[in-house]
């Protein structure tokens, strides 16, 4: 604490804003909304960091970012060592640059945060990135990789943030490495998932696997674990450990009432058809989506709002996100709720979807909505949202999407009998990644239930730990 | 990694061809009832087709399609020597299949090839199947030889009486059921209309019905929920929990309705490669 105590004496410089595209003209495209601090701009952010004696934003970082050094970098007008601090500990620097909630990690525990805003990791991680995926020829070389005379191989089923972490940091501690994907492309919800005015696909998700390849990572699409290929039959072609990054899966649905009728999605059917079927290029994409005039979206997570501001961009007249507590308590990133709003989102709160309503098609056209209220706190200090009675309503919607969370896909587990899943159904791992099987080591959203891409990159950076420590 | 097609065979010059895919990976795994997903092209979309029949000596996966929409018609102009672009499976769970006694296989249209890897499932496991197939015109009837091989008893019919019976294949259903007290299991798979007869038909006769549907998809592997249907009057997942149903539980009415849900799109899509052709 003592270096803060002096510095931040300090009058503090304001905090550097994003350049956004203008609400009125993003909702129109798919391009990336934030578009990137100017070099100018990354230089003045940098020098605000107080460069403190223990710097606590590494600790707020699940992979460990050397934030301060890289920071210090950037300051000094030395990117390509910038990016060199970065990418010892972050294979994926330009996609958690841009999708991880920083307010709640690195920056949340910024000391310039006590004072008022904390240094902006995250748009200064993304700078560093974005500048070598532009100016590629000037990426400064990597360690050199560990050479052994026989390569030990290593498999990921899943290529999500977890696999691809585990991929770029066995790769580069000489450990072969085979990414099977059971979609056409590689990503996981990097590519289906998150939209591309959120993450361009191109640009970054593209060029970070690529990234990978150049590494000597081999990406196998279209395989699909437990069904083209199991664990057993993984062991049996040579591979010495298995990693399994196979994400979270199923859709949950409200289960009420209408839920089938057309026109009705689940968020994971709505985004995937516009992210990776690119459907909001229908025709020239063979995908299509469903167009929806009046949007209501369930759900108060990231996923909603990407599915609202989707919806937005897709042409739709009026989008709602019904959410059944209060503002204060969303759950998404407070960035996603601003942009949401600021492009036009509509917050339907304290209210609770009874059942949805059809025409002779199938067709849906409205919902019937409960109002709630907040409880008074329970034991444990939180307010649940309790109905009012008699107080419901119904709302015109020709499209509404259930982003409510997911469940554990079935397809690898029923097909793995001897892994063991906790009570909720995801695998179970210790503290460095591994399941109940030995060498079959697991992380990210099919262990730990939906959550965030940084937290699943943490999870196969502790899984790839422990496989180097075992077989590199 | 595409896929290679050894042979092509157009069962019905322009609506419905047989492609044999090297595909060693996926025949050493395909049981009877599974399903692959596909994408022809690089701006393409993902497709389910049913596993019409496996040669895991050879490694190669048999599909049947008939031209419909934008994505057929470019499979369509496909041919041995070409690849399928992406080629994802085994999906969807596997037939369950045991040593029962008489098993009675119903194909209609292109259902006939899927059923077909399912009657050749029973016919392995020892049972005694009865092929019921039908088609509008004896031209359009597919698979004949095929089946014939293994089953014990064809019955045959058509919408004009050109080949075997005049009528439909409940027609036929009703009369075997009633002959034979002792059928185990029927097996349905066709449009969905005839499934929903197969299924009304057996009703009164108590006869297990299983059924296999053919949802809109979008990943195939539990993903997306787009194959929603509802079983019993709970929530299935076509592709993980299916594609096998009972047919008695089965709403078709909310299936033939959910198939209709991109019908203004498809069209729009089918439009995009007439223009094409014309200019």
């Amino acid at each position: 604490m003592e270096a803060q105590e002096t510095t931040s004496k300090k009058p503090q410089k304001p905090r550097v804003d994003m350049p956004c595209q203008p609400a009125k003209e993003r909702i129109r495209n798919f391009n990336e909304v934030a578009v990137g601090y100017t070099h100018e701009m990354a230089l003045e952010e940098a020098s605000r960091c107080l460069q403190c004696k223990k710097s606590t934003c590494v600790k707020g970082c699940p992979v460990e970012v050397p934030i301060k050094d890289f920071i210090a970098a950037v300051a000094n007008d030395e990117l390509a060592k910038a990016y060199t601090i970065i990418k010892s500990t972050n294979a994926l620097p330009a996609i958690c640059g841009r999708v991880c909630p920083q307010e709640d990690q690195c920056e949340g525990v910024c000391i310039l945060k006590r004072k008022g805003q904390p240094v902006a990791i995250g748009r200064l991680e993304r700078y560093v990135a974005d500048y070598f995926l532009a100016h590629e020829d000037q990426t400064p070389p990597l360690p050199p990789i560990p050479s052994k005379a026989v390569k030990n191989k290593v498999a990921c089923i899943g290529s999500g943030p977890s696999s691809l972490t585990v991929a770029g940091d066995l790769a580069m501690n000489g450990i072969a490495v085979t990414v099977f994907e059971a979609l056409h492309q590689p990503g996981g919800v990097l590519v289906y998932g998150i939209p591309e005015f959120r993450l361009p696909k191109g640009l970054v998700v593209e060029r970070e696997i690529n990234a990978l390849k150049a590494l000597g990572v081999e990406f196998v699409t279209n395989f699909v674990g437990g069904r083209t290929i199991t664990v057993d039959e993984l062991f049996s072609q040579g591979y010495k450990a298995v990693f399994i990054g196979v994400g979270a899966g199923l859709p949950i649905f409200l289960g009420v009432e209408g839920e089938n009728l057309i026109g009705v999605f689940s968020a994971n059917e709505y985004l995937t058809r516009a992210n990776l079927g690119k459907a909001y290029d229908f025709p020239n994409y063979d995908t299509p989506t469903y167009p929806g005039r009046k949007v209501t979206v369930y759900g108060g997570g990231n996923v909603a709002m990407d599915a609202a501001r989707t919806a937005l961009r897709l042409g739709a007249e009026s989008v709602h996100i019904v959410y059944r507590r209060t503002k204060d308590e969303i759950p998404c990133r407070h960035e996603e709720l601003e942009h949401a709003e600021e492009e036009g989102v509509i917050l339907a709160t304290l209210n609770s979807p009874l059942s949805f309503h059809g025409d002779a098609d199938g067709k849906l056209t409205s919902v019937k909505l409960q109002r709630m209220r907040l409880s008074d706190p329970d034991a444990s200090g939180r307010k649940s949202p309790v109905p009012i009675p008699g107080d419901i309503w119904t709302m015109e919607t020709d499209l509404a999407v259930i982003a409510i969370g997911t469940r554990p896909n079935p397809v690898l587990l029923q097909a793995t009998k001897s892994l063991k899943l906790n009570k909720r159904g995801y695998i179970e791992a210790n503290e460095n990644g591994e399941t109940s099987i030995p060498n079959v080591f697991s992380g990210g959203d099919i262990v730990t239930g939906s959550a965030t891409v940084i937290l699943a990159m943490g999870a196969g950076r502790t899984a790839a730990k422990e496989i180097i420590r075992r077989f590199a | 990694m595409p896929s290679p097609i050894i042979s092509k065979e157009e069962l019905i010059p322009g609506q419905t061809s047989k492609l044999v895919i090297h595909a060693p990976h996926i025949a050493a795994k395909a049981e009877p009832g599974n399903f692959v997903m596909l994408r022809v092209a690089d701006a393409g979309e993902r497709f389910p087709l049913t596993i019409a029949d496996v040669d895991s000596k050879e490694g190669t996966i048999t599909i049947v399609y008939l031209v419909m929409g934008k994505s057929t018609t470019l499979l369509e102009e496909l041919g041995a020597g070409d690849s399928i672009l992406d080629l994802c499976g085994p999906l969807g769970k596997s037939t369950h299949i045991e040593k029962c006694g008489t098993v009675i296989c119903v194909g209609g249209g292109t259902g006939i090839a899927a059923m077909h890897h399912i009657a050749k499932g029973h016919a392995k496991a020892g049972n005694h199947v009865v092929s019921i197939i039908g088609a509008r015109t004896k031209d359009r009837l597919l698979l004949e030889k095929e089946l014939s091989l293994f089953c014990g008893e064809m019955l045959i019919c058509t919408d004009d009486g050109s080949y075997g019976v005049k009528g439909i294949v409940t027609d036929l259903l009703v009369q075997r059921l009633t002959q034979d007290k002792n059928v185990a299991e029927v097996v349905a798979v066709g449009p969905v209309p005839m499934m929903e007869a197969v299924a009304r038909t057996t009703l009164p006769f108590k006869t297990k019905t299983i059924v296999s549907l053919n949802s809109i998809m979008i990943d195939g592997m539990g993903m997306c929920g787009a194959c929603r249907v509802s079983v019993g009057g709970e929530t299935k997942f076509t592709c993980v929990d299916g594609p096998e149903f009972d047919g008695h539980l089965v709403d078709f009415n909310e299936l033939k309705q959910r198939l209709k849900a991109f019908r203004e799109q498809e069209q729009v899509s089918v439009n995009t490669i007439k223009k094409k052709c014309c200019c």
